[in-house]
């Protein structure tokens, strides 16, 4: 039984904005979710928010109305937004509330992110040396898997270009311009084998969610979009994981795959049930990979999917239909919820020249990120 | 010569012609890490033994570091013109595998499977002229 419904969403654009804060693009994503839902801030019971570069996302009441409501700050790395997510939708099934907001934002400076490897429990050492640094195991993570499963560095540009094609169409994203799969694979080469135009890359934004219990969605909407599971799960001994200088002889499945199984499981859904895909593209190899990891394909056979255009917006399995990371970039708190905006978008038929054609009915995203934790969500009609 | 320090106390066993890395084992259920820590993340136990590690494997995956990292956390501090990119990798050992700066011309060959040795060297100075080293491994010479 469907107990909790999304009935708003709400997006301030991705991109660089300067003087903006991080807590004001968050006002204006969850004012843009209120009135998606049709009601006030003073309507909303609770909220969790999400962000990396802010300590107090809370703050955000200064702008949106301080109505005493009780709110609480999530941090869970790439998966900051899932855990947002999943907190809020736990809090309506536990009854206390009918009414909640997720939301996440964040300001990144350029570049790749730098932190203290002693946060993330790993000595100095591993970041004075200059192997503190997520692009690089990504690019690690892909070359193995290449190996493995046969995957060539033309796929790689495939997703990439799908991606900046795909993000031309959506007027919220951060890189709007087409690019050819030849330039993308000519440009300079970051960590091989990947290249310039095959990362996504740390900027600003935010987005929310307005959620409700399932049985008062049809007072604020027609067509809720159930939250169908909402799953976080964080590496087991044995993955390959980022921010990680050992991996021992025994293998694990990676924290996406759990997480991925769990939150099936919970849907009672599987990935032949799926419509529309939002994956975690950090790089051009990470969708590769994520699609198998989900369960959209087996391993090595992304590379005859992409080349048939399987994946495109008109495809049998349309991934990243807003252009995902890579044309997006990644406000780490906000990224899950912008995958979670255009979800609901795409089951309203709601996203304009990259709405995929018919009648879609299920959604499904996933994070993963530093330091091997991944998060789930599947939606639906 | 230049003064030279390594980046790490404990980390590897330096100066020596057959450096090694130092890791632990659990004395509970034998399970290996790196770098060597007092708590096993498989059982649990807060008892470990320290460890050295094999000094030769194979390539089990590789990158290019191409760009500069930021410093902090990276202590190199030439400026970006001067920056020299360098390999990274795991090198699978009997223990495990375990991540590395790849020693040698940034433009050698690397192969998934070829065999690797440990060595140790500089990548870093301190401001007083030190230079700082640490552990990489390189291809064995066929």
């Amino acid at each position: 039984m469907d107990d909790v419904a999304i009935i708003g969403v709400g997006l301030h654009p991705f991109g660089r904005f300067p003087g903006t804060s991080a807590i004001e693009m968050g006002a204006k994503a969850a004012r843009s979710a209120l009135a998606d839902a049709g009601i006030t801030w003073k309507d909303v019971q609770f909220a969790f928010a999400g962000s990396y570069e802010v300590d107090n996302p809370d703050a955000v009441v200064n702008y949106l109305g301080l109505t005493g409501l009780p709110f609480t700050d999530v941090y869970n790395g790439c998966a900051t937004a899932a855990s947002a997510l999943s907190q809020a939708a736990n809090t309506i099934r536990l009854g206390e509330y009918d009414i909640g907001m997720a939301m996440g934002m964040d300001k990144h400076l350029p570049g790749a992110f730098a932190a203290d490897p002693v946060q993330y429990g790993v000595p100095s050492w591993y970041g004075e040396t200059g192997l503190f640094l997520t692009p690089k195991f990504f690019a690690m993570k892909i070359q193995r898997y290449m190996y493995d499963f046969d995957i060539t560095p033309p796929t790689l540009a495939r997703v990439a270009a799908k991606n900046y094609r795909n993000g031309a169409r959506n007027p919220n994203a951060f890189r709007r311009q087409e690019l050819s799969e030849e330039a993308i694979l000519q440009s300079p080469m970051v960590n091989d084998p990947l290249t310039q135009y095959m990362f996504c890359s740390p900027n600003e934004g935010a987005a929310a969610v307005v959620l409700c219990r399932a049985e008062i969605a049809h007072r604020f909407t027609a067509a809720p979009i159930y939250l169908k599971a909402s799953v976080v799960r964080t590496r087991r001994l044995g993955a390959f994981e980022v921010h990680s200088p050992w991996v021992p002889p025994e293998r694990a499945d990676s924290p996406t795959v759990d997480a991925s199984r769990a939150a099936y499981e919970i849907a009672g859904l599987g990935p032949e049930d799926v419509d529309v895909v939002q994956l975690q593209d950090t790089d051009a190899g990470a969708e590769v990979i994520h699609m198998a990891e989900n369960g959209f394909c087996k391993d090595g056979e992304q590379e005859a999917l992409l080349s048939a255009g399987g994946t495109e917006i008109g495809g049998s399995l349309p991934i990243n239909t807003d252009g995902g990371l890579i044309s997006n970039g990644e406000p780490i708190g906000a990224s899950g919820l912008r995958q979670i905006h255009e979800l609901v978008l795409q089951l309203r038929r709601a996203s304009g020249d990259r709405q995929v054609p018919g009648t879609p009915r299920v959604g499904y995203s996933q994070l993963y990120g530093a330091p091997g934790t991944a998060g789930v969500a599947i939606v639906s009609t | 010569m230049k003064p030279q320090r390594c980046v790490a106390q404990g980390l590897f066993e330096w100066p020596s012609d057959e450096p090694t890395v130092s890791g632990s084992r659990c004395d509970s259920c034998s399970f290996v890490t790196f770098p060597a820590q007092d708590a096993c993340p498989r059982c649990g136990a807060v008892a470990t033994t320290p460890i050295q590690l094999a000094r030769t494997g194979t390539l089990w995956t590789w990158t290019r570091q191409r760009f500069q990292p930021k410093n902090p956390p990276y202590i190199g501090t030439e400026p970006a013109s001067e920056f020299q990119p360098y390999g990274v990798g795991f090198i699978e050992l009997p223990e495990g595998r375990i991540e590395a700066r790849i020693a040698g011309d940034i433009d050698q060959e690397l192969r998934i499977g070829m065999p690797m040795e440990l060595t140790v060297v500089p990548f870093a100075t301190d401001a007083d002229g030190t230079e700082v080293l640490t552990y990489a491994f390189r291809p064995i010479e066929s």
